[in-house]
């Protein structure tokens, strides 16, 4: 539903060529934040997607595929990316920057497709949204089974261009700060080299 | 100055007595600039030795009896070892409470032993939980020692135990004594709960051993990777709150 409108957007745009077209497309792309609802419809709808492969009873290989995918859609994938690569990113060209990215989203999305593997047989509930600094923060509850309920939190911005999760901790595990000491640790291994690194990252997770 | 501080503060001056000073104050401390990424790890060395005793303990014991375990036992009962291990160390949760002065805490987890002793059967079962959605207000001596002001201390893996800090060492040894299952129940019961938590471990061990396995053996430096993940885990427990790590990737890309 959401795509059609997007896709009409883009052909009325097409059709008109006109800046007013433009601007009704994106009424508030340059000025308005993101707000807490619609950083919370974000998680809702990740964490329905998630709560869906959860149960479907897929095979292990099928699950990390579905998680990969929704990895991809819900979050600033270049953003995390650069960040866990830290004061390292400044010497990275292009290049070496779009393949670690790349490589990274298949990393990360296989690591924490396990975390969320374990969660089979229970599920994450959204508690609620809260603006903080400048982007939103988004409470859930998993409850799995046999364990007490634990916190996920998810941070979501709009500056990624729409609005994404760059970062979350489940139980106070930052993944942002978790993946850059391994970044760094797997950086370290190779002395240094970034594509040493990225070498290396096509097998980790 | 709340009713719980006024309570709170002649046990408070009792206990930092018994315990000695300087076993609180002997919690080592950084010096500027000496604990990087909130990192205290004066100790790493003889932590790393630890660190790898630790893994080989686990790739050739702990983890094989987890995984046998986990195959031989089905899920109901893995729960009702969960449930039996909880209940049986409430009451000591409960004293720690009381020690923070959190009576809120104590009174549910009250809530929870008496209904699960009860309708749980000896708890054998959560209602208490599944039911009237209360659930188990953590608490331990290492925290009560945080709200006390105790330090955290140096970073330290401990053998056979895993990771743990200054004040969590402390915190756990004391720990050992305020059950009062402990004292109340005679061997071989007084046992139980111990039992029971170590049958508990191992199913853990075996439910999360994809995130286990992928910290132990996948990471390229699996120490700095426990240390980490523990820190951050237990100041999440102890303070409860995630904010204080709220980086922000777009104002700072490279993360300095």
């Amino acid at each position: 539903m959401r795509n059609n409108t997007v896709v009409l957007s883009r052909r009325a745009l097409l059709a008109t060529g006109t800046a007013a077209a433009m601007l009704t497309a994106f009424p508030h792309h340059a000025e308005a934040a993101l707000s807490e609802a619609q950083a919370r419809t974000l998680v809702d709808a990740l964490v329905a997607d998630i709560n869906q492969v959860i149960a479907s009873g897929k095979s292990e290989q099928a699950m990390f595929t579905e998680f990969a995918r929704i990895f991809g859609r819900y979050s600033d994938v270049p953003t995390i990316a650069r960040y866990t690569l830290g004061a390292d990113a400044r010497r990275a060209s292009p290049a070496q920057m779009a393949a670690f990215t790349k490589e990274f989203q298949r990393y990360i999305s296989v690591k924490y497709g396990k975390r969320f593997r374990e969660f089979i047989g229970g599920q994450i509930e959204v508690q609620g949204a809260k603006a903080v600094k400048s982007f939103i923060e988004v409470k859930s509850l998993a409850k799995l089974r046999g364990q007490a309920p634990f916190e996920v939190t998810f941070l979501v911005s709009d500056k990624g261009g729409r609005p994404l999760f760059f970062n979350l901790f489940i139980e106070g595990i930052n993944m942002l700060l978790t993946e850059r000491t391994e970044i760094g640790a797997m950086l370290d291994r190779r002395k240094g080299s970034i594509d040493g690194l990225i070498q290396d990252l096509k097998t980790a997770g | 100055m709340s009713i719980s501080d006024k309570v709170l503060r002649p046990v408070k001056v009792f206990c930092t007595a018994t315990l000695g000073v300087g076993l609180l104050s002997g919690c080592s401390v950084p010096g500027p600039g000496g604990a990087p990424d909130g990192i205290h790890d004066p100790y790493e060395g003889s932590n790393r030795r630890a660190h790898a005793f630790n893994r080989e303990l686990d790739r050739t014991i702990v983890n094989p009896v987890a995984q046998g375990y986990g195959k031989a036992v089905d899920d109901d009962l893995k729960t009702v070892v969960n449930n039996v291990a909880t209940n049986l160390r409430t009451p000591g949760v409960m004293v720690n409470n009381l020690l923070q002065g959190d009576l809120g805490g104590f009174g549910k987890n009250l809530y929870r032993v008496v209904i699960n002793s009860t309708l749980g059967i000896g708890g054998l079962f959560d209602p208490a939980a599944e039911i009237s959605d209360v659930n188990l207000v953590e608490a331990d001596f290492g925290m009560t020692l945080a709200r006390w002001g105790a330090p955290e201390g140096a970073y330290l893996e401990l053998p056979l135990l895993g990771p743990s800090t200054e004040r969590d060492a402390v915190g756990r040894f004391v720990d050992l004594f305020t059950n009062p299952l402990f004292f109340i129940l005679d061997p071989p019961e007084r046992y139980s709960g111990i039992v029971a938590q170590a049958f508990d471990r191992v199913g853990d061990r075996e439910q999360f051993s994809d995130t286990i396995d992928s910290v132990l053996y996948d990471s390229a430096d699996s120490y700095a990777q426990t240390r980490l993940i523990y820190l951050q885990n237990r100041r999440f427990e102890v303070g409860g709150d995630d904010e204080d790590q709220y980086s922000d990737p777009y104002e700072d890309p490279y993360a300095q």
